[in-house]
């Protein structure tokens, strides 16, 4: 079996462990909660190992017990010693450990679920069937809005204002931390703390109805000087249509009725019922990281949405010539 | 034989107080939905903007007070109702007396349970210092 490489030396000889005894691959890469990215997730991996260690040696004392009584030493054995054995190996020593790690877990949890000092970056993310709304402060005003992708600056907290639009959604990069619900009509708040550069996987961890399994995002940790640069491209408006294909594409975009739902930022599309458009082509995917942000797959999710996403909030747009799906899809690509 | 007309009558079923075995663990049941609702009213609706969980500490402490003692007094008579008229530890005939006895075991046995868990979910209130 072939054991997926570890970014962390110490983490990767006990998960190749973990990995090649239960013959999974599945304990690293870069939608892992044991190959931690931010500070938040190097407590909780930490916790898991502790547990796991514990929980096998447990595991292991009591096999050798069982071994010992069957096999190795069958005969009928002292009756007040063995119930001093009972009772200290099976109530008071487990009363011990539970407390031991009770304590543990409760003693991480306060830091874990603090709010970070004023002026941390605030980070606004809200829930829908099946796509994150992600909006960032700006500083003169108005904050910049997109979708399904996050990027964070490394080294430094941040804070996410959760909420949700219509049913409970959960967020969770478990590179980088814990998770905590968005709930309809409250909010909640996360802090992480990025500790590592590199691409990460976000994922709905509550399930929110037929397409739950395809809401996920992308997360890019950056150094601060990249996300900054990253921000100010972001926050500018669309750019305009570079050839004819395109122009056709953007007239297409607004003749068809997409700017009902979506927003392209410099032009009069300004829905707010589906993602922000106005850079889709520098996405990474497409649909909350559904598909490889291409030209095919633009056009598909077009034509075909509503069979590739289960019970997506987004028509099917049938009845367009194939020139038509082209110009769209190459309108939308250049929207870098 | 006499002895043994004598017990059946004063340990008869009736009189064994079956439901006083599962006083422990309704008040640790108790003491965990007052914890928790307390808690949530609190702050959801009086904590402030400081979100100060005092108040729901002291709240729980006493709520701790009070369900310890509670247990603690049935399992103290559970133990005294096993000790009853015997030496030694074992009360597994078939007779009004043993059963006396057993139940009065269990009592204590599900007494020290109980102990154990309203002190851990009174211990989440030791770490958390508010709302949050
Ligand atoms: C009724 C509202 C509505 C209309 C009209 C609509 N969309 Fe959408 N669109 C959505 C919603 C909602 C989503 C998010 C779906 C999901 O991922 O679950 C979406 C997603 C998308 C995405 C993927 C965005 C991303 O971040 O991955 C693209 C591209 C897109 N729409 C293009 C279009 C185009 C082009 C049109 C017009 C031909 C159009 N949409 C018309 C609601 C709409
Ligand atoms: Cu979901």
């Amino acid at each position: 079996m072939k054991v997926i490489e570890m970014p962390a030396a110490s983490d990767a000889v006990k998960a190749k462990l973990i990995c090649a005894g239960i013959l999974i691959s599945g304990c690293s890469g870069s939608q892992s909660a044991l190959s931690p990215a931010g500070a938040g997730a190097e407590q909780i991996a930490s916790l898991f190992w502790w547990m796991a260690g514990g929980a096998t040696i447990i595991w292991v004392i009591m096999i050798a017990l069982s071994i010992y009584t069957l096999h190795l030493n069958p005969d009928a054995h002292h009756r007040q010693k063995s119930a001093l054995f009972i009772i200290g190996g099976g109530a008071i020593a487990p009363t011990i450990i539970l407390t031991i790690l009770l304590i543990y877990g409760l003693n991480l949890l306060p830091a874990l679920l603090a709010r970070p000092p004023a002026g941390t970056l605030q980070i606004e993310v809200q829930g829908y069937q099946w796509w994150w709304r992600v909006r960032y402060p700006n500083q003169s005003g108005e904050p910049i809005e997109l979708a399904n992708e996050i990027r964070l600056p490394r080294g430094e907290p941040v804070e996410f204002i959760l909420s949700s639009k219509d049913v409970v959604h959960s967020f969770w990069i478990p590179s980088l931390g814990g998770k905590v619900d968005m709930i309809p009509g409250r909010t909640t708040h996360l802090t992480l703390h990025p500790t590592k550069t590199g691409r990460f996987r976000g994922a709905c961890a509550e399930y929110c109805g037929a397409s739950h399994a395809y809401m996920n995002f992308t997360v890019d940790v950056v150094e601060k000087a990249e996300y900054d640069e990253w921000l100010a491209q972001q926050s500018a408006d669309r750019l305009a249509p570079r050839n004819e294909a395109a122009e056709r594409g953007e007239e297409l975009f607004l003749q068809t009725g997409c700017g009902a739902c979506h927003t392209i930022r410099g032009t009069e599309a300004d829905g707010t019922i589906g993602p922000d458009l106005t850079h889709i082509g520098s996405r990474n995917s497409l649909g909350a990281d559904m598909f490889v942000n291409n030209r095919e797959n633009l056009q598909n999710w077009i034509a075909h949405v509503s069979a590739l996403k289960p019970g997506v909030k987004m028509p099917e747009f049938r009845a367009l010539s194939d020139d038509e799906y082209q110009s769209l899809s190459k309108y939308l690509e250049q929207l870098k | 034989m006499e002895q043994e007309q004598h017990h059946s009558e004063k340990y008869h079923e009736r009189h064994e107080r079956i439901w006083f075995m599962f006083l422990p663990p309704f008040v640790w049941a108790l003491h965990l939905l007052a914890c928790y609702l307390t808690a949530a009213i609190w702050c959801a609706k009086y904590s402030g903007s400081a979100n100060s969980f005092t108040t729901v500490r002291i709240a729980i402490g006493i709520y701790t007070l009070l369900a310890i003692a509670v247990i603690g007094y049935s399992g103290w008579s559970g133990f005294r109702r096993h000790r009853h008229l015997a030496a030694d530890l074992s009360h597994n005939d078939d007779t009004p007396l043993d059963r006396y006895r057993f139940l009065g075991m269990a009592t204590f046995l599900l007494a020290a349970l109980s102990t154990v868990a309203t002190l851990f979910v009174a211990t989440v209130a030791l770490f958390f210092g508010n709302c949050d």
